[in-house]
């Protein structure tokens, strides 16, 4: 990554605030991710974290502030959401793949159909991604054959397939077997080396500390710090993160 | 007394009349699963919808099916409808709009909890991926939801089959009306007529049913594998 092209600016979150059924959830919410920045966002369960995923990409309407994606404004009226996602990759905390396709299928379904891609040039694409994450030989096969693990993996090449500017992991982890977390954090560790722009909520604190740019710690649905993982896991400057991370050690 | 029956379906055209009967029976109950399966999935996707005031009124219309007997619809448009707007209607069309509409009904009931059973994050991730509205349906719910309707929607096809023996109440000569002709026919001289006969028709309707059934669980175990 050249420095320069590092401190543009992909997506800016201006006054975001969020409410469900005149509660909000997220208030007055700011942050700019920068091209080839890894966010790792944290917090509490319920404080809004993935809420926040989730309106980056229009699966949430936001009910007052601005998104600007590469400077354009995503809450105009006229955004069309089905091209914005296709640049903004996103994992679930669920296993997501569609368990009536093959990986392959699966993997090809949003280049072939909705980019309209050349089909052999998108399996090319597809089998490398497959590869890098060791799953190659597992193209064929049905959704509920694989692991948990190896789901996370496929899901993921399925959005890096779209060849996206950014990926959303949501708790990706979460529902997984301990032994198979690590297999998953490689990969995304691995993007991150790549200099693929990411924001990532999770739980794992380790993985935090070892693949974030910078921390965002959310309470109560507003942003409490952003500072860098060394500087949030040793010396966090607010009470609540302090508490946050207490819950963390034995 | 095999022999009987034997000489009683010899005689005459009467097994000819029998098949007869019987492709009557098969063309309603077709005609009605095809008619009835297209309706049921457009009321199933509208009644998995947003909308309210739709979703109410296909509600309605499918409790008013349920509750009604069929053989009381038959009647209702028959006798009813055609004396009320003044045309006449055969009753081999009635009983074909009859089975439609109530085939679209319960296949809208279906349809409906194939699609609101298929778990939300499977719209989510599809929606994620730059799916439209349409290729939401098409590539991703529709293909799943076929898969758990299918065993519901087999079974509705052969109790419409099954049902379709009610339009001898309307002048219909199905296979079972023309099974009754011949005992009474022949009744007399072959009194076990009745039991062989009604055992005969037995294995025709086993025969439509059969197949229906057995592409059922084809379709499972292929989509199992």
């Amino acid at each position: 990554m050249i420095n320069n092209e590092k401190n543009q600016v992909l997506l800016e979150i201006k006054n975001l605030h969020k409410e469900f059924d005149g509660t909000t959830v997220l208030g007055d919410i700011s942050l700019n991710i920068h091209k080839g920045e890894v966010i790792v966002v944290l917090g509490p369960s319920g404080c809004g974290k993935s809420t926040l995923l989730r309106c980056l990409n229009g699966l949430e309407s936001i009910q007052g502030g601005d998104i600007l994606f590469g400077g354009k404004s995503l809450t105009s009226k006229n955004v069309q959401w089905q091209d914005i996602r296709q640049h903004i990759g996103m994992v679930f905390q669920n296993y997501d793949l569609f368990p009536h396709m093959t990986v392959m299928e699966n993997v090809l379904l949003g280049p072939v159909k909705v980019q309209k891609r050349e089909k052999s040039e998108a399996l090319l694409q597809a089998e490398q991604l497959l590869d890098r994450v060791g799953l190659l030989d597992r193209k064929d096969s049905y959704p509920r054959q694989l692991s948990g693990g190896q789901k996370q993996r496929i899901a993921i090449v399925r959005a890096l397939c779209m060849n996206p500017e950014i990926m959303l992991f949501d708790e990706v982890t979460a529902a997984l077997d301990p032994e198979m977390v690590r297999e998953v954090l490689d990969v995304i560790l691995s993007l991150a080396k790549q200099g693929m722009t990411m924001v990532i909520v999770t739980h794992e604190m380790g993985f935090a500390q070892a693949v974030a740019d910078h921390i965002v710690f959310i309470d109560g649905g507003k942003i409490c710090e952003v500072t860098k993982p060394d500087v949030f896991f040793a010396h966090p400057e607010t009470e609540r993160a302090k508490q946050f991370l207490n819950i963390f050690q034995f | 007394m095999l022999n009987s029956v034997i000489n009683v379906m010899g005689e005459g055209i009467n097994l000819q009349r029998l098949l007869g009967g019987l492709l009557v029976t098969a063309r309603i109950a077709l005609i009605s699963i095809i008619v009835g399966s297209l309706l049921g999935i457009i009321l199933g996707l509208v009644m998995s919808s947003k909308y309210k005031v739709l979703r109410f009124f296909c509600r309605l219309y499918l409790e008013f099916f349920r509750i009604i007997p069929i053989l009381v619809w038959l009647f209702i448009f028959y006798f009813g409808v055609t004396a009320l707007l003044g045309i006449d209607v055969d009753g081999e069309l009635t009983a074909v709009i009859v089975f439609s509409l109530w085939g679209g009904a319960e296949m809208s009931d279906i349809v409906r909890g194939a699609l609101v059973s298929l778990p939300k994050h499977q719209i989510e991730s599809g929606r994620a991926l730059g799916l439209s509205f349409w290729g939401l349906y098409r590539y991703i719910l529709i293909p799943q939801a076929v898969r758990r309707l299918l065993p519901g929607a087999i079974n509705l096809s052969t109790r419409m089959v099954k049902t379709t023996s009610l339009v001898i109440m309307i002048g219909v000569t199905d296979v079972v009306k023309v099974g009754q002709q011949i005992i009474e026919r022949a009744v007399v001289t072959a009194p076990t007529t009745s039991f062989f006969m009604y055992g005969l028709i037995f294995i025709l309707y086993f025969i439509i049913c059969y197949p229906l059934s057995k592409l059922s669980k084809k379709l499972e175990a292929k989509w199992e594998s």
